[in-house]
């Protein structure tokens, strides 16, 4: 599950310097857990970044040929494409304007 | 400082981890000879064994598939992985780096560079406890 | 303390320490000879103290005993001091007196190391606790076979079976190192905590029994805390746990030995000293940076203990579900967080959640949606539990599940 969105501003964190979650987003990555499908909560992505292309060109920011970003990722285990959909139903990326691309993983060996 | 509990927890410093995301033309292995493969897999297999060697890795990364579906608001659903622009995104690893200049000079060797593709770094933050 | 009842007072505190000790001293090989070893010495003590008197200090006597009982041994039977560890072989080899020591560090230590071999993965589950029940908390083969409702020669065999791949496997009986600690306090802790379960869980009808089963595992949970190299954030978050848990011992039975659900339980009969002593314990767990599950369901135990039923405690406790799930998903974590899920949003919702978990096998599945739709359609609340019903296999279960169904049957004839 890669998810997108527009660019949000600043990132809220804890005291701790930890990602807040909302409530929706952990109500929704629960409820998948609770169905046992969930591989790993993934990793959220911070405003930082660099893109690297051919011929060492590096320019500052995230990779932004589109005026949507990367916000994260996560693994789910599913039957299906259809049923990863299923599961991407309700990610609260969605009521923000965002978007969820599922996409299946190749096992790689140990 | 203290945790949603009200206990208080100690803060323990880590490496900071930066994701790197890859990025090529959609199916850029059709029309490869078997020895391109081989030699582009080799490539791969150094450059993750330098980083693995030298403690940057800190796993071995997820690479995907040419299937998809993408999913927008309003129940919006297309088949095929996102596809708003030429590039998708072939795979991602995570590296250990001080700072985001330092996981750049990772990126630099990565193989894809020379096969036309292109490599995002992100920092991480972290999820920590609650 | 009278005559009668201080031999088998003596045998549950001593018979562990000294087990432990000898064990370490003669081998992993030769655990059935530390027992019946200590075994004998009691017979002893029960032959001559009835006979000659109480002595002035009753567990130096035992100690005293057991001790030449095995310098006897090891004297008389070279083949079999040629095997024994190498910390009394030195004794052995300078014609010195050979020394078993006692002494109370000693004794912990020793403990602590046998603890660690008895909880190995490789014998199962029921072995390690049916074991560590033998062996470190001084239970009889008949107790421990009340424990699990079966009788002394499964027990018997799965005890001995159990001490065979110890053998076989050359188990060391020491702490483990620095590397790999966490990994082998996991499954001890794992042992630890079923054995608690059995105590809280268990359908057994002793009552007394499953006590002592919860404060056995307390102890022995303790014990870890009290050494540096095991006292560990997840060891205290267990211990914590267990706290909360027991602090219901007093309200969760009714005077007839049926289970009361948290729901209907006298909140004056929660043990205060004990939830405090959880909060302690908790606190103590939250170092580090790495949450184990039990730091969840501590968390989750600590919320139950409070009696505030509003919002802040069901968001509370499903926020620590969502995050225990993530970790590591279990059916009855996924079951209890839908629970806490209708506490927060209501029973509908909370049903469109359960019917994905897929869990139709369950009996518990049933049960909550027997809950949950009591208010919203009697014909379904009843169906799902006599479903329940169907699956239950636990008789203090079934008599629930039965009180639930027959309370809905007069509501839904009103």
């Amino acid at each position: 599950m890669i998810y997108r969105s527009e660019p949000m501003g600043e990132i809220k964190l804890t005291a701790e310097g930890n990602l807040e979650v909302s409530k929706e987003w952990e109500n929704w990555m629960g409820g998948v857990a609770a169905q046992n499908k969930l591989v790993s909560p993934g990793m959220r992505l911070g405003n930082e970044g660099r893109t690297l292309k051919p011929g060492n060109i590096i320019t500052n920011g995230p990779y932004a040929e589109v005026k949507e970003i990367i916000g994260g990722l996560s693994i789910f285990r599913a039957e299906s494409l259809e049923e990863a959909l299923e599961l991407a139903n309700n990610c609260p990326i969605l009521n923000v304007g965002g978007n969820v691309e599922i996409r299946d993983i190749i096992q790689m060996n140990g | 400082m203290r945790s949603s509990l009200g206990y208080k927890t100690k803060k323990i410093k880590i490496m900071n981890e930066f994701a790197l995301i890859f990025r090529n033309d959609f199916h850029p292995e059709t029309g490869y000879s078997p020895e391109k493969l081989q030699d582009i897999m080799k490539q791969w297999q150094v450059w993750m064994g330098g980083m693995a060697a030298k403690g940057q890795l800190a796993n071995l990364g997820t690479r995907l598939g040419g299937e998809g579906k993408t999913l927008k608001p309003s129940n919006l659903v297309t088949n095929g992985p996102y596809a708003e622009i030429k590039e998708m995104i072939t795979g991602v690893i995570v590296v250990k780096a001080g700072d985001i200049d330092g996981a750049t000079e990772i990126a630099k060797g990565c193989p894809i560079l020379n096969n036309g593709g292109s490599v995002e770094v992100r920092n991480i933050i972290p999820i920590g406890a609650n | 303390m009278q005559e009668k009842e201080l031999i088998p007072y003596l045998y549950r505190t001593e018979f562990r320490k000294i087990t432990a000790v000898l064990c370490r001293s003669l081998g992993i090989e030769h655990i059935s000879i530390a027992e019946d070893l200590v075994g004998d010495t009691f017979l002893l003590a029960a032959e001559t103290w009835g006979l000659k008197g109480i002595p002035q200090n009753p567990a130096a006597w035992l100690y005293t005993v057991a001790k030449n009982k095995a310098k006897d041994l090891l004297k008389r039977n070279t083949l079999f001091s040629q095997k024994i560890s190498p910390q009394i072989q030195y004794a052995v080899d300078d014609k010195h007196e050979i020394e078993i020591d006692l002494s109370a560090k000693n004794i912990q230590d020793s403990q602590l190391q046998m603890m660690f071999a008895i909880c190995y993965p490789g014998i199962p589950s029921e072995a390690q606790i049916g074991l560590s029940l033998r062996i470190l908390c001084s239970f009889s083969i008949d107790e421990i076979a009340d424990a699990f409702l079966t009788n002394k020669e499964t027990i018997n065999k799965r005890l001995y079976r159990a001490k065979e791949k110890l053998k076989q496997d050359n188990v060391q009986i020491e702490l483990p190192s620095e590397k790999e600690i966490d990994k082998r306090i996991e499954n001890v802790l794992t042992t630890l905590y079923l054995l608690f379960n059995e105590g809280y869980y268990s359908s057994n009808n002793n009552a007394v029994l499953r006590k002592d089963l919860c404060v056995e595992a307390m102890r022995l949970t303790h014990m870890l805390t009290e050494n540096e190299t095991t006292n560990k954030p997840a060891v205290n978050a267990l211990l914590a746990l267990m706290c909360f848990h027991a602090s219901r011992f007093e309200a969760r039975i009714d005077s007839n030995g049926e289970l009361i659900l948290y729901e209907d339980q006298d909140t004056s009969l929660w043990n205060r000293e004990l939830i405090i002593q959880g909060e302690r314990y908790l606190n103590k767990a939250s170092t580090g940076n790495y949450l184990s599950k039990y730091h969840w369901e501590a968390a989750i135990a600590y919320w139950h203990t409070t009696t505030n039923n509003e919002g802040q405690k069901w968001e509370k406790i499903l926020s620590l579900y969502n995050q225990l799930l993530m970790t590591e998903y279990s059916p009855i974590a996924a079951l209890n967080r839908t629970y806490a899920l209708s506490k927060v949003y209501g029973n509908e919702e909370a049903i469109i959640e359960a019917e994905k978990l897929k869990l139709d096998n369950n009996h518990l599945y049933h049960c909550l949606l027997g809950e949950l739709y009591s208010d919203i359609d009697l014909e379904k609340a009843i169906e799902h539990l006599q479903q329940a019903l169907k699956l239950s296999r636990v008789a203090a279960d079934k008599k629930v599940i039965k009180n639930k169904i027959s309370k809905l049957g007069k509501l839904k004839n009103v």
